[in-house]
């Protein structure tokens, strides 16, 4: 067992290593921060970059091909695997078969069988059986509108038979190393017993990527963002009045709300009752928890997350950004109201960080209120000009961060061009919602094995319950059958969907619902991770993380009792050791065994959590790689996990 | 803790009869006592007679014993102390050299020799048998979905119930899941409270969250006494008192003991200065890290200079079973004493006192800094 353990550390290493090569060569060369932070400001669009260049390969013989070319290929494989249940022979070798037989499935049949190479039986077997499995493929019927694809997996490389076929498998080299498969080594390696037969049908799906160019393609692309800032900044007015303005409001419920908001005395809350919906947010006038919303730019459909603003709920704060691909820093341009937020211990600067460090690199800070301090440019240009030093710092790109000038109460600039005088008069750019509608959707690493971070849990209609949550990773089907960690309990998927609307497939950077079955509603908590049951998260109590220690009253020791944030978890822990203290810039060993961790330094330290969670190393994925480190309400530390111990 | 006897020769040989009075003084007894210790009391045991016919049949006898102690438990939630060892008296029931485990509970007399007592262990009595109770407190410190229902004592914290549920957060159209959660959460954490908390002994209940859900909570409850006419809590409703933290986990316990409001309320607790302390020592290594040290090696060359103001030291390090190690802390102790500082030893019950013991059980504040501490690179500290 123990050797077993090394082996994995070793592994780990080796990997990491070479990871710290690649994404740094990922960063841009004006990026403010030190290379060796980069990692902890991991830009969330390059995500997939490995697992990308993975693919590839067969994509860049098929795309040489024409259009009417592709089709052909296509529905050329499709028969192929009909006849011969190639599903073993990789992607790759059918295509160059094809192609070099000129389209002509006979002759490439006949090329094929003559091949010593798939001669053996475990190429050319079973094929009844995983025939019939092939057909459970709910997803399969589901598309058949479309084209090319049959009800025959269209993909061979995603078959995982041990190590036979090590680099046709779609994930990324990282989850395909021995490491990744170790919660389930005896599956793994026992290619050929009959369980693993029966696990390979959830394998035998389509292409990911494809299935999710096909999928979404003709829709918009998803995009979403956070909106954060100090309490009282006025998200939660600026995204109502926003929305009120889509049409995403009708007018009665607004004037419901403005009745009602009047007759509490609170009038001016009347657009922020649009997000924030219970009773306890709407008579004290503060966001709790995360509201959500859809609504629809240009190019984008967009879920907007409303954050609160209170110190008290940053947790909740915390597990919206987790699902951020982008966020939105409102501030309060009131005289010292920017400064109470932002100089004297106010959210604007733990919420900058804390986003940047759970992967957001792009940010529009909206300059709210600007009808307080009559429309003045001055102090627009001193808030931005503050604000842009504290930003670069924090790690975000200067190109990636937009200052927009508007009023969330008064309506100005958010959906179209100002029209107050005094505004028109300096202010010519975009307006807040071009300027949503400019982010870049990042790309969805959809070819990793599936993860979900659960963040509800409720009832749904009849006897079911529903989990909803981000999909970090890959792709979730219904009638998968998935593994709930850390508990690792087994469930089926019964059915998806996305804000409501049902689904049958759902992918990477989706929010999604799921109804579950198979396993008891008071077994599932907030922060299980719900995985790929051939491809489970790790799970583990203690492990290595490089932190970031920000800024902190008293220093980190070993022994120090903090509160863990990983995705939607929240969880006591104790930094059991500082291991070594890090050059912040450098990355090298300054000094081991360090007594204490102060202000700004960087280091390794082992954290033990009360309990096991459900975690995965940051070089494997890093969604699942960050964590956060609080005391007594504060961010003091983020860290990324290097090294998981038991 | 009512002290009985107590009878020690020139050497400190000797013993002492005690009777355990209050939930505290059982961890005092679990502190006083160490591996080696012989101790007598009344006990329970089971004996086999045989008739003359020859048929066995076994009953319970009550008697004396007195063993020499090789294991001890603590048990906090039946506030009762197991100590097992072998019998060392001759006795009518029980063998010489035959195991035993004497229960130790409230109000059971029992005596105590020691082959030597050190000034950890008289200093033990002294803190057990001090008339001057402070005031009990309970606290519940709370988020949503998360409660913690803790009992506070000079030495003690114990958490009575932890209340862990998920709560359906609030989603669009669908704020009832959330609110019913919420008050279903809300009835388990009141009773909880109603089935731990003994308003008789206990002078103040503390409830500690972050944002309003202690003054939901508080509502709740109290509408619900009103509606069910709950005179326990109605009449007790001054003794509630809400605070803020920032979780509703157990280690944010420290945030609510330092509440200036709470300290003056509780103003005697040894918990609420220890976390004090502990945090003074924090500080001083963030200001001047040369004055504030850790760990054995360390705090021991600080002493050795004499350089030792505060010395905080964790009660477990004198339960150790090393009768050497043992005594090398009672030494450090003494000296520290002897040099005129101030030894200050944590509960490792209260929240403060788990914390020091992951920093090794040991750390000092400094007179005057000691840079040359810091070069020697401790790499021991490993463990
Ligand atoms: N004058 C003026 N007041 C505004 C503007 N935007 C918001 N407010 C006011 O600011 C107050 C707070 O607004 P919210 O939208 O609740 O602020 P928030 O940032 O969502 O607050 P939390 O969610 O609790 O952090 C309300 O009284 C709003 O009417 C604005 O553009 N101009
Ligand atoms: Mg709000």
């Amino acid at each position: 067992m123990s050797r077993h353990r090394d082996i994995r550390n070793m592994d780990y290493s080796d990997e990491y290593d070479g990871y710290d090569d690649i994404y740094g060569h990922s960063v841009d060369d004006d990026y403010y921060i030190s290379p060796s932070n980069r990692q902890f400001l991991y830009n969330r669009e390059n995500s997939t970059r490995s697992s990308e260049s993975d693919i590839k390969e067969e994509d860049e013989v098929e795309a040489q091909l024409s259009d009417t070319e592709k089709v052909k290929l296509e529905s050329c494989i499709d028969q192929i695997k009909v006849i011969l249940d190639s599903k073993n022979i990789p992607h790759s070798d059918l295509v160059n078969t094809v192609i070099s037989q000129n389209f002509d499935v006979q002759r490439a049949v006949n090329v094929i069988l003559e091949d010593p190479k798939y001669k053996q039986a475990k190429y050319l077997d079973k094929k009844e059986k995983v025939f019939t499995q092939t057909t459970i493929q709910p997803t399969e019927s589901e598309s058949s509108n479309v084209k090319v694809v049959a009800s025959t997996p269209k993909t061979a490389t995603n078959v995982t038979k041990g190590f036979d076929l090590p680099n046709k498998l779609t994930f990324t080299p990282r989850s395909q190393s021995p490491a990744s498969g170790r919660e389930t080594p005896v599956t793994v390696l026992s290619s050929d017993t009959t369980e693993d037969t029966k696990a390979k049908a959830k394998d035998v799906k389509f292409d990911p990527q494809q299935l999710y160019k096909k999928e979404r393609g003709e829709e918009k692309e998803h995009l979403y963002m956070i909106v954060i800032g100090h309490v009282d900044a006025g998200k939660s007015t600026l995204m109502g009045h926003l929305l009120y303005e889509l049409g995403q409001v009708n007018q009665r419920t607004m004037h419901k709300y403005e009745q009602e908001s009047r007759k509490l005395g609170k009038q001016s809350f009347m657009y922020a009752w649009v997000l924030d919906e219970t009773g306890e947010e709407r008579n004290r006038g503060i966001t709790m928890d995360v509201g959500r919303f859809q609504f629809s730019t240009k190019t984008k459909s967009v879920t907007l997350l409303d954050a609160p603003g209170h110190k008290d709920f940053i947790p909740n704060m915390i597990s919206g950004a987790g699902q951020a691909d982008v966020a939105l820093l409102v501030v309060d341009a009131t005289r010292g109201e920017f400064e109470t937020g932002f100089d004297f211990g106010g959210q604007t600067r733990e919420h900058a960080l804390l986003v940047r460090s759970l992967g957001v690199t792009q940010l529009a800070v909206p300059i709210n209120k600007l009808d307080t301090v009559s429309w003045s440019k001055e102090r627009f240009d001193e808030i931005v000009k503050k604000l842009k030093g504290f930003l670069k710092q924090a790690g975000f790109k200067e190109s990636d961060v937009t200052f927009v000038p508007c009023s969330g109460l008064s309506g100005q600039n958010l959906t179209s061009k100002p029209t107050e005088n005094e505004l028109v008069a300096w202010y010519d750019g975009p307006c807040l919602l071009e300027v949503i509608d400019n982010f870049r959707s990042p790309e969805r690493p959809v070819s990793k094995p599936f993860r979900l971070s659960i963040n509800d849990i409720f009832k749904g209609t009849g006897a079911a319950f529903c989990v909803s949550g981000r999909v970090e990773t890959g792709t979730l089907s219904v009638g998968d059958k998935v593994l709930l960690c850390p508990n690792r309990e087994s469930a089926i998927v019964k059915s998806l969907a996305i804000e409501d609307v049902s689904k049958t497939i759902v992918f990477a950077g989706d929010q999604a619902t799921v109804t579950l079955s198979g396993i008891e509603m008071q077994n599932v908590s907030v922060g299980n991770i719900l995985c790929d049951p051939q491809y489970p998260v790790s799970v583990a109590s203690k492990f290595q993380a490089r932190i970031v220690v920000f800024n902190v009253t008293v220093p980190i020791t070993k022994g120090f009792p903090v509160v863990l944030h990983h995705q939607s978890l929240v969880e006591p822990a104790v930094v059991r050791k500082l291991i070594s203290q890090l050059n912040k810039s450098t990355g090298e060993v300054l000094k081991k065994h360090p007594r204490f961790l102060g202000n700004n330094t960087s280091a390794i330290v082992e954290i033990q959590v009360s309990r096991p969670i459900a975690l995965e190393l940051y070089s494997e994925c890093k969604e699942l790689g960050r964590v956060m480190l609080r005391v007594g309400g504060v961010t003091i530390a983020a860290g990324l996990i290097t090294k998981i111990i038991l | 803790m009512k002290l009985v006897e107590k009878n020690f020769d020139k050497e400190g040989v000797g013993y002492v009869v005690l009777i355990p009075e209050e939930s505290e003084d059982m961890w005092h007894a679990y502190n006083l006592i160490s591996k080696g210790d012989s101790v007598r009391s009344t006990t329970i045991r089971k004996v086999q007679t045989e008739s003359s016919t020859g048929s066995s049949s076994s009953n319970r006898v009550r008697t004396t014993l007195t063993i020499t102690v090789e294991n001890i438990d603590f048990d906090t939630q039946a506030c009762m102390l197991r100590l097992k060892g072998r019998n060392i008296e001759e006795n009518q029931y029980v063998k010489m050299g035959a195991y035993h485990t004497l229960d130790l509970e409230l109000n059971r007399k029992f005596s105590l020799r020691k082959a030597e007592w050190d000034s950890v262990a008289l200093e033990r009595i002294d803190l057990a048998c001090d008339p001057t109770k402070s005031a009990d407190v309970a606290a519940v410190v709370m988020q949503e979905g998360l409660a913690n229902v803790c009992l506070i004592t000079s030495s003690m914290t114990i958490v009575r119930a932890k209340i862990d549920v998920s709560i359906p957060r609030k989603r669009k159209g669908f704020v009832q899941q959330y609110e019913k959660g919420l008050t279903r959460f809300y009835d388990q954490v009141m009773q909880a409270i109603l089935r731990h908390i003994n308003f008789d002994i206990v002078k103040c209940v503390l409830i500690a969250s972050p944002g309003f859900v202690r003054d939901q909570f508080f509502d709740y409850m109290f509408q619900t006494a009103v509606k069910t006419d709950n005179k326990v809590l109605l009449d007790n409703k001054s003794k509630f008192m809400l605070v803020h933290s920032s979780s509703g986990f157990k280690h944010s316990l420290k945030e609510v003991l330092q509440d200036p409001a709470v300290m003056n309320k509780i103003s005697d607790t040894k918990a609420s200065a220890e976390v004090k302390l502990l945090e003074t020592f924090y500080m001083m290594l963030q200001l001047e890290p040369a004055r504030a040290f850790y760990g054995k090696k360390h705090v021991e060359k600080a002493n050795e200079a004499q350089a030792i103001e505060t010395l905080l030291i964790s009660d477990n390090l004198f339960r150790c079973q090393d009768v050497k190690l043992r005594k090398e802390y009672v030494k450090l102790v003494d000296s520290v004493k002897e040099n005129g500082g101030d030894v200050r030893i944590f509960s490792s019950l209260h929240i403060s006192g788990e914390q020091l013991e992951q920093l090794t059980g040991v750390a000092a504040i400094l007179r005057f800094p000691m840079p040359e501490l810091e070069e020697d690179d401790d790499s021991a500290e490993d463990d």
